[in-house]
């Protein structure tokens, strides 16, 4: 199977990259991971006649802590996130959701701003980031934007990146209390995108009362979904169970499934309570967990 | 366009058009049939690859991305007529049978391997959860690399005494 005969560039520096995107305009589309990119070409569903590969922007690379919040390259990989000794304890929801993607091999090319990028709403970054309260931050001909992930999706597919834009980054605040966090997806086969995924991030304060709460949704809606009436309830609280019980509930609301041989609207709504109210009750006993480490 | 391309230690090179994946220029200019392509989609691992020792499904990267980057198939693993310790694991533990998804499963478990010579259980069905084998059942794919575990430790603690 081969995909459509194209153009390629792999230009070394980001200034040449969007002159690329200016000078082909629509014809172009960026390169990363290639793991969606590549097989929907290969499937002759997407033929575009010149590709961008991004893969040789020294500066997309790797990621660090500026200040307040963590950045986080765009060509970083699903595998980077999910293995780094540094990263994984602090941003707990970072390797969750990296380790459920898809397979080792997937994740060792396909990269955080790529996933973002491609919004599927099934995918798994998208509701994690929603959770942690990303940002992106895109280069393109007038300049830097910076786009909260809030604001990044809006529709099936489609984001509102301008055609000569490219992800340079990924912000994620820095946690400040004791973080703990949950991913949890139903999927048909390991390795599967979600048929119903939830990330959950929860921050506490020294009086163990929640200070940030996270609740994304995948695979329940034109794009992935925050649960926001959920987490306004959880927030200045302790996690108890009636609590946990009551925003499983609001979650289950926020969602908006369709109905497809995955399952039904109603069968996929009554995962995300099943699975908020499982993913906070983990996010508790983890919660409990490290207080007593720290005590 | 004309890339290079260091395949099993040796520097390569060949003209290729943009839409040529690596997985075929592999097979079909370098003829090292050694690396197989099962579903072509991206789901099965027979083509996996190491590019610059991470694996990669080979199906689903195109060649002049590798341009510049060492490449190890399966061919890579065999030294002066001598199989490696993973090669005898699966000859010995019978961690084959049609043989289809061995290469694959070779080459991620190789750069398993490198990482992590003492992985458990666990680590190696976790790392092989990419790669499927519709004969074997997993056991005897897993009984193989633990068999190469313990030889592949020897053969790094003989390498540093030799080299101290
Ligand atoms: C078998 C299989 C299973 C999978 N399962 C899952 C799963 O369970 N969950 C999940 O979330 N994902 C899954 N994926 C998708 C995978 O995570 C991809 O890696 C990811 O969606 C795309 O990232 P990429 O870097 O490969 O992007 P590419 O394929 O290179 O690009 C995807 C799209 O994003 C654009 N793009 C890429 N990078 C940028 C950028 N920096 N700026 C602007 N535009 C950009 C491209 O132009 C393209 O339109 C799966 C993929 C496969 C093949
Ligand atoms: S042939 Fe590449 S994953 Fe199946
Ligand atoms: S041995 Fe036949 S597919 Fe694995």
């Amino acid at each position: 199977m081969f995909p459509n005969a194209f153009e390629y560039v792999a230009p070394a520096s980001l200034e040449e990259a969007v002159q690329a995107l200016v000078r082909y305009g629509d014809d172009a589309k960026v390169l990363a991971g290639g793991q969606s990119l590549l097989p929907i070409m290969k499937l002759r569903v997407a033929a575009p006649a010149v590709l961008v590969d991004i893969n040789r922007i020294p500066e997309l690379a790797g990621f660090r802590e500026d200040g307040q919040e963590l950045w986080v390259g765009a060509l970083t990989r699903h595998a980077t996130l999910e293995w780094d000794q540094d990263l994984v304890p602090r941003y707990p929801l970072l390797g969750e959701t990296a380790g459920s993607i898809a397979d080792p091999l997937v994740r060792n090319r396909g990269t955080i701003a790529g996933s973002l990028a491609h919004a599927d709403p099934a995918a798994d970054w998208g509701a994690a980031l929603l959770a942690l309260r990303g940002a992106v931050t895109v280069r393109g001909s007038r300049g830097d934007r910076r786009i909260a992930i809030d604001d990044l999706f809006l529709d099936v597919l489609t984001t509102n990146l301008e055609p000569d834009e490219i992800i340079t980054g990924v912000h994620v605040p820095r946690p400040t209390g004791h973080v703990a966090a949950a991913s949890l997806k139903l999927e048909r086969k390991v390795g599967d995108f979600a048929v119903v995924g939830v990330a959950l991030h929860v921050e506490t304060g020294a009086s163990g009362a929640i200070a940030q709460a996270g609740i994304g949704l995948a695979a329940v809606g034109p794009t992935s979904l925050r649960a926001r009436e959920a987490e306004t309830l959880l927030v200045g609280q302790q996690l108890t169970p009636g609590l946990i019980r009551e925003a499983a509930d609001l979650a289950a609301k926020a969602a908006d499934p369709a109905s497809d041989q995955r399952g039904s609207a109603d069968y996929k709504r009554d995962i995300v309570r099943v699975f908020v109210e499982r993913g906070l009750g983990a996010v508790r006993d983890r919660l409990t967990g490290i207080r007593a480490e720290s005590a | 366009m004309r890339i290079a391309v260091t395949i099993n230690g040796k520097p390569m090179s060949a003209d290729v058009e943009p839409r040529t994946l690596l997985a075929y220029l592999i097979r079909d200019e370098f003829n090292l049939t050694g690396t197989h392509v099962g579903c072509d989609t991206t789901s099965c691992g027979a083509c996996t690859v190491l590019m610059d020792g991470t694996p990669v499904k080979s199906c689903t990267v195109l060649a002049v991305q590798a341009d510049g980057t060492e490449v190890m198939t399966v061919e890579g693993l065999e030294h002066n007529g001598q199989l490696h310790p993973l090669q005898q694991g699966f000859w010995e533990s019978h961690g084959l049978q049609c043989g289809f998804c061995t290469p694959g499963m070779l080459m991620t478990t190789y750069a398993l391997l490198q990482r992590n010579p003492d992985p458990s259980e666990t680590t190696i069905r976790r790392a092989i959860s990419g790669n499927l084998c519709r004969c074997t059942g997993y056991q005897n794919i897993v009984t193989a690399v633990q068999y190469a575990a313990p030889l592949v430790r020897e053969a790094r603690t003989l390498t540093t005494e030799v080299g101290e």
